[in-house]
């Protein structure tokens, strides 16, 4: 049912987060983590080496608390996919700081380039209209994304975007193992110094 | 008025949540949590997030902690199920967790499709490196909540408070419980 994706994933995660400014980012597990990592590891990026389908919930507990920072989620549809109910959790708060990003190429590509529902049609950019996102959006070409990022910080949202990807795969670009780490570093970058005594 | 009603422990759980400034309330909702979620819902200092499957409240916690916020979950001990591979993130990155967990399969339970997770949760959250505390008189409920927070956001634990079917009262569907 797939047509051909041309657009490249590393393309995408740079365009989004280019001049990144006050975003603050949501990498969920698997190769957007290593794209949100391609495109320059950064202390407020909390990439996810586990936790499959939590993604868009870790953005919703950071959009609700850091109301006036633009937060991205960006994901991939297999690991949405595991998660596809905080889309209606997200639609029931409506936070506007809030975008979700899914690099959709289609497959598992972690586990040997299986695919996943959405090679057979499953649009998940329908599923988030339904749940109350604010816009909703599948994305085919850069000028799409390009457009998608100069609405990160609109404060318009919640967005989503089903940003469909070719199904190649990348060299990797690792981003820290440590959640220790990860977590430290986001919250000193975010809260200063002093979120270590908290 | 029983002796039960005589401590008002849920609001005594929602003055240790002010306390401990818990600001995000995630829930899957259960008849045992029914008083503290009204009291949360009318706190305009706590906002309200309604789950559809009780492993989002470990993302949204996880989440509020990177922006500086704490959360709480409450669930009904067969959504401790749903929870267990999620909860690594929490062990992994040494989030602080906290939920409060109302039981069902346990004293007095009539549905036999509750006991399995009922009886498995205090084991499953210990096998998840959960700290599990349990109250089981009304009297006892503020004190290991408020414990239990200051484990939680303090002692950066993951901390799960069991609240026993003696204390929120078994059901039955004479008073229109959930089966």
């Amino acid at each position: 049912m797939s047509r051909a994706n041309t657009l490249d994933r590393r393309d995408v995660a740079r365009a989004l987060l280019a001049e990144r400014g006050e975003l603050l980012v949501v990498a969920g597990l698997g190769a957007p983590a290593w794209d949100a990592t391609a495109a320059g590891d950064h202390p407020l990026t909390f990439p996810l080496w586990g936790a499959m389908g939590s993604a868009a919930m870790v953005g919703l507990g950071l959009a609700l608390a850091q109301p006036e920072r633009p937060v991205l989620v960006l994901t991939g549809d297999g690991e949405l996919l595991m998660g596809l109910g905080s889309l209606a959790t997200i639609g029931v708060q409506r936070p506007r700081n809030l975008a979700v990003a899914v690099l959709d190429n289609e497959h598992y590509g972690e586990t040997g380039m299986q695919e996943t529902a959405t090679a057979h049609g499953v649009d998940l950019a329908a599923v988030a209209r339904g749940c109350g996102f604010a816009e909703s959006e599948m994305i085919r070409d850069q000028a799409g994304v390009a457009a998608l990022a100069g609405r990160l910080r609109a404060q318009q949202g919640p967005l989503f975007a089903q940003v469909k990807v070719a199904a190649d795969a990348k060299p990797l670009v690792l981003p820290p193992r440590d959640g220790g780490l990860l977590k430290t570093r986001f919250r000193a970058a975010l809260l200063g110094p002093g979120a270590a005594l908290a | 008025m029983s002796a039960r009603d005589a401590v008002d422990w849920p609001a005594d759980i929602h003055a240790a949540l002010k306390s401990a400034e818990v600001r995000q309330v995630a829930y899957v909702p259960d008849a045992g949590h029914a008083r503290l979620l009204a009291l949360c819902a009318a706190d305009p200092a706590m906002r309200m997030v309604p789950l559809t499957t009780e492993e989002e409240g470990i993302g949204l916690a996880a989440g509020a902690w990177l922006g500086g916020e704490r959360a709480v979950l409450l669930m009904q001990s067969s959504g401790v199920g749903n929870c267990i591979n999620t909860l690594g993130m929490i062990e992994a990155c040494r989030f602080p967790f906290l939920t409060l967990v109302t039981m069902r399969g346990e004293f007095g339970e009539f549905n036999p499709w509750q006991v399995p997770m009922g009886q498995a949760t205090e084991a499953v959250l210990e096998a998840a490196k959960v700290v599990v505390h349990r109250a089981g008189a009304p009297g006892e409920v503020g004190a290991a909540v408020a414990g239990a927070a200051r484990l939680a956001f303090s002692g950066y634990q993951a901390v799960a408070v069991l609240l026993s079917q003696r204390l929120i009262g078994a059901k039955s569907f004479q008073d229109r419980a959930a089966p």
